[in-house]
């Protein structure tokens, strides 16, 4: 089991997502849970909801996940994606509020940190103007 | 599932196949420009899954369809379409009159506005789709639930867009349709070409 909260990168573009990610890992090293996933299920710019559940799985950590993500469209389809996973999962995944690269990268700082989920996001959304 | 259901399936999905284009030029206009592609994608996806849809009862076959847009769509549509009508299934699981459709209908819509974050006013589908559910509650008949939705869709033209990609564009969302609403009205117009020719 992780002991750090995991990162997901939800973006329009998987190069953006890619990118991102890329930043992640060089800023904040390989110990957060870490996944990503951009374009849509016709291989286009959009998000999948099968895609983003994917990532949920691959960063999963028992202490939670921080979803970060672009448009509108990717914050929907992030919701959609938690409220199927499983019931025991849906509690501990929250999308952030938040620019998705800044977000990202300082999420992870905090997830490293070992900071709780709601710490996570709450360091994410700052960036946020209010 | 019965006949009707599966007609209704069928008639809204190849109206809003064969209108892709058009959603994407009025898309093009104000939003990303993909709402006609994924639209296209999400229903012809419904299309495919038609005979495993069509074997079960009604309410699951209308969550099937939505679960469809929902993995398929792959824009902000997708996650509003399919709470359309995964609302829907959840609130038709038996026989439908015309007290329990408006039910379910304004329940489904309720999901809607959650899921977006959005209201009445703001230039989205909630434009054509609450007066529909308003007038459809209201025992209005047919023709004029026609009527009203029309109406619905040609008032998103002057608004000024809330939500959604479109909102970024400010008072330059002012003068097209919404994508959305436009989208709505084709299935809603599906969806009483059927109806009204059973009555």
């Amino acid at each position: 089991m992780n002991d750090k909260v995991g990162i997901v990168i939800v973006s329009h573009s998987p190069d953006v997502a890619r990118g991102t990610a890329d930043m992640v890992r060089q800023m904040v090293g390989t110990d957060v849970p870490l996944a990503w996933t951009g374009g849509d299920p016709g291989g286009g710019l959009g998000t999948s909801v099968e895609r983003i559940m994917a990532a949920i799985g691959d960063a999963w950590s028992d202490r939670g996940v921080a979803i970060l993500v672009d448009l509108g469209g990717a914050e929907s389809n992030s919701e959609m994606a938690i409220e199927l996973l499983p019931e025991e999962r849906r509690d501990r995944v929250v999308v952030c509020n938040a620019p998705i690269v800044e977000g990202a990268v300082m999420a992870a700082t905090e997830a490293w940190g070992g900071a709780s989920l709601e710490e996570v996001r709450r360091t994410a959304e700052e960036l946020s103007p209010a | 599932m019965s006949d009707t259901l599966e007609t209704l399936i069928k008639a809204v999905t190849s109206r809003i196949v064969a209108a892709a284009d058009e959603l994407t030029t009025l898309d093009q206009a104000i939003g990303d420009g993909d709402h006609g592609v994924n639209m296209k994608r999400g229903m012809e996806a419904v299309a495919a899954e038609l005979p495993k849809i069509a074997a079960q009862a009604p309410g699951e076959a209308l969550k099937a369809a939505g679960m469809q847009l929902v993995m398929k769509v792959g824009g902000a549509s997708g996650p509003l379409y399919g709470t359309l009508f995964i609302t829907l299934g959840k609130e038709l699981p038996g026989p439908v009159d015309r007290a329990v459709a408006a039910r379910a209908f304004a329940r489904a819509i309720e999901a809607v506005r959650a899921r977006g974050k959005s209201d009445r006013g703001q230039k989205t589908m909630l434009d054509v789709l609450m007066p529909v559910s308003d007038a459809l509650s209201a025992g209005a008949p047919l023709a004029e639930l026609r009527r009203i939705a029309a109406e619905a869709a040609a008032a998103t033209v002057p608004m000024k867009a809330i939500r959604g990609r479109a909102s970024f564009l400010g008072d330059r969302s002012i003068g097209h349709m919404d994508p959305g609403a436009r989208s709505s009205l084709i299935m809603i117009e599906a969806v009483l070409d059927v109806l009204e020719a059973k009555a």
